[in-house]
């Protein structure tokens, strides 16, 4: 599948090369659709059965809502971290991308970018129609939807760095999950706990900028992070 | 003596480190055994009873000490597992290995007896409260930590992926605190802080020991654990065929 697209360092310098990269993970993205909507599936999948498991009552699925939808999103964006370096370790375009002379940091961030769009954003694109299952108020999907477009970057790039520590590594998929949840918890915490606020009436702003916050030093660090990281696996 | 003549990397060897590992590892353990006798006859027979939580309250002289032990472990854990990524030093990565099931054992233990003591005191094994859950995050950590050394094989690579788990983790551990904490609060304050302290002297005084008995215990354990890290690593050399006693 990589043949066809190959990792072409146009002239364009350190930009172009990320432009390149990210275009090329999205084009991947794209002829693997079913790997993508495989995501998006488990999401829907997983919210729905909540409702099942704890009883259609709309006034407790009201209150439950937002966490649940939140942690479907956690473990969804889980699942297509695994593949993010993996198969470009799998046939060498990994070793190739160490090779490069745009800076290994901007290079992952294309990386994450590009998952990002095809995961996080998807899920985000999602939200709002489960939420509608759950019956949450209307401003209150405003707010999930706002959430989870400011807190799903950060998932791409926290679990960006399990991505990169794992490479290569036996049971990296389920050993992904247990690096990367428990260092998701405040985005779990600020992200619902928006939403919580916004059913409650209270005043959501401090939660937004919390969590832009996060996303800004998590856009400073976590490629530095995985960068390391991956210099690591391949070594 | 001049400071300048002391050789700083003397012991950065395992093959130097081991033997002083063994000298200390006695004193250590003694020292422990001797401090915890001390603190629970201090905390147990001496210490007044409780005005309001009764007796329920002797068990902070486990659960204190470990908890901070919990903390105190993963930084040092970080510490080491960063001077062994940076400067590329065995020892340190070994110790930091070697750290690490003393780390989880003390956050169980601080998790367990926290919640033989919420049953009579607060009418529950388990609350979602903020020092509850961020001590459980850190357990999850210890455990990142140690399945991430144990999948990966070559040995210098799985120290090196630790490590900088480790430092992404005591990155995130404040930030984790603090979201926890303004997300649900209902243990009480800290009780001791390096100014004040809200005690009576003898409580004061046995928590005090036995954190320094915990202190000794897991330098003693971690201590006994590094030397057998240092021999399983370094078998090949030899010295540790002549530790051993194997016949080339």
């Amino acid at each position: 599948m990589n043949e066809d697209t190959p990792v072409h360092i146009p002239s364009g310098g350190t930009l172009g090369a990320m432009r390149a990269i990210f275009m090329r993970d999205l084009r991947l993205a794209l002829r693997r659709r079913a790997d993508t909507a495989a995501a998006l599936f488990f999401f829907v999948i997983v919210a729905s059965l909540f409702p099942l498991g704890v009883g259609p009552e709309p006034a407790l699925l009201r209150t439950m809502a937002a966490g649940v939808l939140w942690v479907a999103a956690l473990l969804a964006s889980m699942l297509s971290l695994g593949r993010l370096f993996a198969d470009d370790h799998a046939d060498g375009t990994l070793e190739q991308l160490l090779l490069s002379v745009c800076p290994l940091p901007l290079i992952v961030l294309s990386k994450m970018a590009a998952h990002w769009l095809c995961s996080g954003l998807m899920l985000s694109l999602v939200a709002p129609l489960l939420a509608l299952q759950f019956d949450l108020p209307g401003e209150a999907i405003g707010v999930l939807l706002v959430t989870l477009l400011l807190g799903t970057p950060l998932l791409s790039l926290i679990g960006g760095i399990g991505a990169a520590l794992t490479v290569g590594v036996r049971g990296a998929s389920v050993l992904l999950s247990v690096l990367v949840l428990p260092l998701c918890v405040p985005v779990l915490i600020f992200g619902a706990g928006a939403v919580d606020a916004a059913v409650s009436g209270l005043a959501v702003s401090a939660h937004y900028s919390l969590l832009a916050a996060m996303l800004v030093a998590a856009l400073f660090l976590a490629p530095w992070a995985a960068a390391a990281a991956l210099r690591i696996a391949v070594d | 003596m001049q400071l300048s003549d002391i050789n700083w990397f003397k012991y950065a060897a395992p093959q130097r480190f081991y033997p002083l590992a063994g000298k200390l590892l006695p004193w250590c353990a003694s020292v422990a055994v001797l401090l915890c006798v001390a603190g629970l006859a201090l905390g147990m027979f001496i210490a007044p009873t409780d005005a309001q939580q009764g007796d329920a309250y002797r068990i902070i002289y486990i659960h204190v000490p470990s908890a901070w032990m919990s903390m105190v472990i993963y930084l040092a854990m970080a510490f080491w597992a960063a001077i062994g990524l940076i400067f590329n030093a065995r020892l340190a990565a070994m110790l930091a290995t070697s750290l690490a099931p003393s780390g989880a054992l003390m956050t169980f233990i601080a998790l367990w007896t926290g919640a033989l003591w919420g049953k009579p005191t607060w009418g529950t094994w388990w609350v979602w409260d903020a020092r509850l859950t961020s001590e459980l995050v850190l357990l999850f950590l210890y455990i990142g930590f140690m399945s991430l050394h144990a999948a990966i094989d070559d040995i210098r690579r799985a120290d090196r992926a630790a490590a900088l788990l480790a430092i992404v983790g005591a990155v995130n551990v404040p930030i984790i605190y603090f979201s926890v904490k303004w997300w649900n609060t209902l243990h009480q304050g800290a009780s001791v802080t390096v100014t004040k302290s809200s005690m009576a002297t003898p409580m004061l005084a046995g928590m005090l020991i036995m954190a320094l008995a915990f202190w000794a215990y897991c330098i003693a354990v971690s201590l006994a654990r590094l030397r057998v890290v240092i021999l399983e690593r370094e078998q090949h050399t030899q010295w540790v065929r002549a530790e051993l006693g194997v016949r080339p």
